[in-house]
């Protein structure tokens, strides 16, 4: 009887042990699986995910096509300030850049871009902001 | 935070900024529009920034946070007068900060997973290179723009023999660099690369006139667009790559607006503006008689108008003359007569310059129209008042197959009963051509500064 219960302990030992085993696996795989699908997100050498970027971008080009048709003449000036203001989304590359572990001078241009697209955001919306406000109907 | 969740964030920025250029359709929903775009880019630099892979984001807010207070300051203390060279300067930090990121991504390829050093996909180093030539030329381009804007250097265009044949050979040695670059993947050739594209910017914009201008901000704002999607092909980033393309569009769109508004082609722009045939087409301009006039006539005849139209062009806001129409207008409004404003596509030295000018000194949009909207106005118009604008009246555009300007859209102004000329001399417009407006029978000519002028007659109409 004794035996028994000390080899169903060992026994419920192994399972624990293997169970977390198991878990530790199943993690590592799904790693695998998320760093798979970073890398085919952003690795070049598939040729179908460079097809992927340049359907969005041909696509993004109809949409601003129409839409800046739509532009009342009266507001290019703003149009131009705004364009401006969100191009400076490029400041998305330069937050990877600097986010990265360490500091070296791939860090220090990151955070200059960060600085001078900054200043093109807050320029870019502030102006347009101050613009727009002053385009009122006659009293 | 995962990356299903960053990139929902992107299309969410994506579709607001989609939906803020929408609303720029009208003045008064466009305030909304701006503040939809706000939010679309705090949401995306939110996500990017607290990404469980991003570290450093004390330093990442620091570089926000010096950037935002030089931004806003810069932003609330510009004149409205000195809008096109604020736009040209900000143009130039896109194109910057666009090369700078190729640059740190050729050096930590890592870091955006697009391989290891010396082992990048070639389809990146394309990507790369075209990105870091975009941004630079954006770059050094729009710092010449906006010297010339901004009057530290002169406004005339510089022009040497070949001009034209060297821009093409540098353009030649920046594709062999760049071929060259991309079977080694070498940093020296992609730094030689990007410094002999800066020298194109330059030279590209150094032969364009003040006149030119807008076509040339424009493209500049084009080009911004162009190099954010490139950076965005590099680093795999949607966003980029949707904005990018939304900002290329729009650009493109105002340099077609605005080279149709003078009838010319963005080659004919770039590759050489009105130059000698300018000078040849004045040789037997006929001379004729000029009907000089004064303040107190024309406050007469506006105060016994039914209606004006004021044709506003660059002048006025060299002059600052805005807040001098504002008044002419609230007494002549006051005393019956419709005043309208009619605005060319070219006038002044952006896309909307007048109109920002105009809105700056109160006068209503509901007045201001544009050129297809008002040109039929003017064969039932009791006077015309032009301050700063020359070629967009000139008749020969119409008539004249030997001008240089000719096919260019012009106001019918000299259908108007009378037509008043506010000119500092004699000298042509932008074109060098003469305008042959100034000898009509019904043009009278104001001498004198667009500003004083207009003051002087304000005063008479309060005296009659």
């Amino acid at each position: 009887m004794e035996e028994a219960i000390k080899e169903i302990s060992i026994i419920a030992k192994e399972a624990k042990l293997l169970n977390e085993k198991s878990a530790e696996l199943s993690g590592k795989i799904n790693d695998f699986a998320v760093s798979c699908q970073n890398n085919l997100l952003s690795s070049g050498d598939s040729g179908s995910n460079f097809i992927l970027l340049l359907s969005i971008f041909v696509l993004a080009c109809f949409v601003g096509y129409y839409v800046v048709w739509k532009v009342t003449p009266s507001l290019h000036t703003p149009l131009m300030s705004l364009t401006n203001a969100i191009s400076s989304i490029i400041i998305l590359g330069a937050i990877i850049t600097v986010g990265a572990k360490g500091f070296g001078s791939s860090h220090f241009l990151g955070f200059i871009s960060i600085t001078i697209a900054a200043i093109n955001i807050f320029g870019g919306f502030v102006v347009t902001q101050r613009m727009l406000a002053m385009f009122k109907k006659k009293q | 935070m995962s990356t299903n969740f960053i990139s929902l964030s992107y299309l969410i920025s994506a579709v607001l900024f989609v939906l803020a250029l929408r609303m720029l359709s009208s003045p008064s929903s466009a305030r909304r529009g701006n503040v939809l775009a706000i939010i679309g880019m705090v949401i995306a630099i939110s996500a990017t920034i607290f990404d469980q892979h991003i570290t450093n984001k004390f330093i990442i807010i620091i570089g926000l946070g010096i950037g935002g207070v030089i931004g806003s300051f810069i932003a609330l203390k510009i004149k409205m007068t000195a809008m096109p060279q604020l736009v040209a300067g900000f143009h130039s930090l896109v194109g910057l900060a666009a090369t700078f990121i190729a640059i740190a991504a050729l050096m930590e390829p890592e870091y955006y997973g697009i391989g290891i050093k010396g082992k990048i996909a070639p389809g990146h180093l394309i990507e790369l290179i075209v990105g870091a030539v975009v941004g630079i030329i954006t770059f050094t381009g729009s710092v010449i723009a906006f010297a010339k804007l901004q009057g530290i250097m002169g406004s005339k265009p510089i022009r040497f023999r070949g001009n034209n044949i060297v821009n093409l050979l540098i353009a030649i040695i920046v594709i062999l660099l760049s071929i060259n670059f991309c079977k080694t993947e070498s940093m020296n050739l992609f730094l030689s690369a990007i410094f002999i594209s800066s020298l194109l910017g330059v030279l590209l914009i150094i032969p364009i006139g003040g006149a030119d201008m807008p076509v040339i901000v424009s493209m500049l704002n084009s080009y911004s667009g162009w190099a954010a999607a490139g950076i965005g092909f590099t680093i795999g980033n949607i966003l980029l790559i949707i904005t990018g393309a939304l900002v290329g569009a729009s650009g493109a769109i105002l340099s077609y607006i605005m080279c149709k508004g003078m009838n010319r082609s963005i080659l004919n722009v770039i590759l050489g503006g009105f130059g000698s045939e300018a000078e040849s087409a004045n040789r037997d301009e006929e001379e004729g008689e000029i009907n000089r006039s004064s303040p107190e006539d024309c406050a007469f005849l506006l105060k016994n108008a039914s209606s004006a139209i004021i044709v506003p062009g660059y002048g006025m806001a060299s002059a600052h003359a805005q807040y001098a129409l504002k008044e002419l207008d609230d007494i002549l409004t006051k005393s019956g007569v419709s005043v309208k404003y009619a605005i060319h596509p070219v006038a002044g030295r952006m896309p909307g310059h007048m109109n920002v000018l105009l809105a700056e000194a109160g006068i209503g949009y509901d007045k201001v129209h544009e050129f297809e909207d008002i040109n039929r106005e003017f064969s039932n118009t009791d006077v015309v008042y032009i301050i700063g604008a020359n070629d967009i009246t000139n008749p020969a555009a119409k008539t004249d197959h030997a001008s240089p300007i000719y096919g260019m859209p012009v106001f019918d102004v000299e259908k108007a009963k009378n037509v008043f000329f506010v000119k500092r001399g004699m000298s042509p417009g932008y074109s060098g051509v003469a305008n042959r407006l100034f000898f009509n029978k019904n043009t009278l000519m104001l001498f004198g500064d667009a500003k004083d002028i207009t003051e002087k007659i304000v005063k008479e109409l309060k005296n009659l």
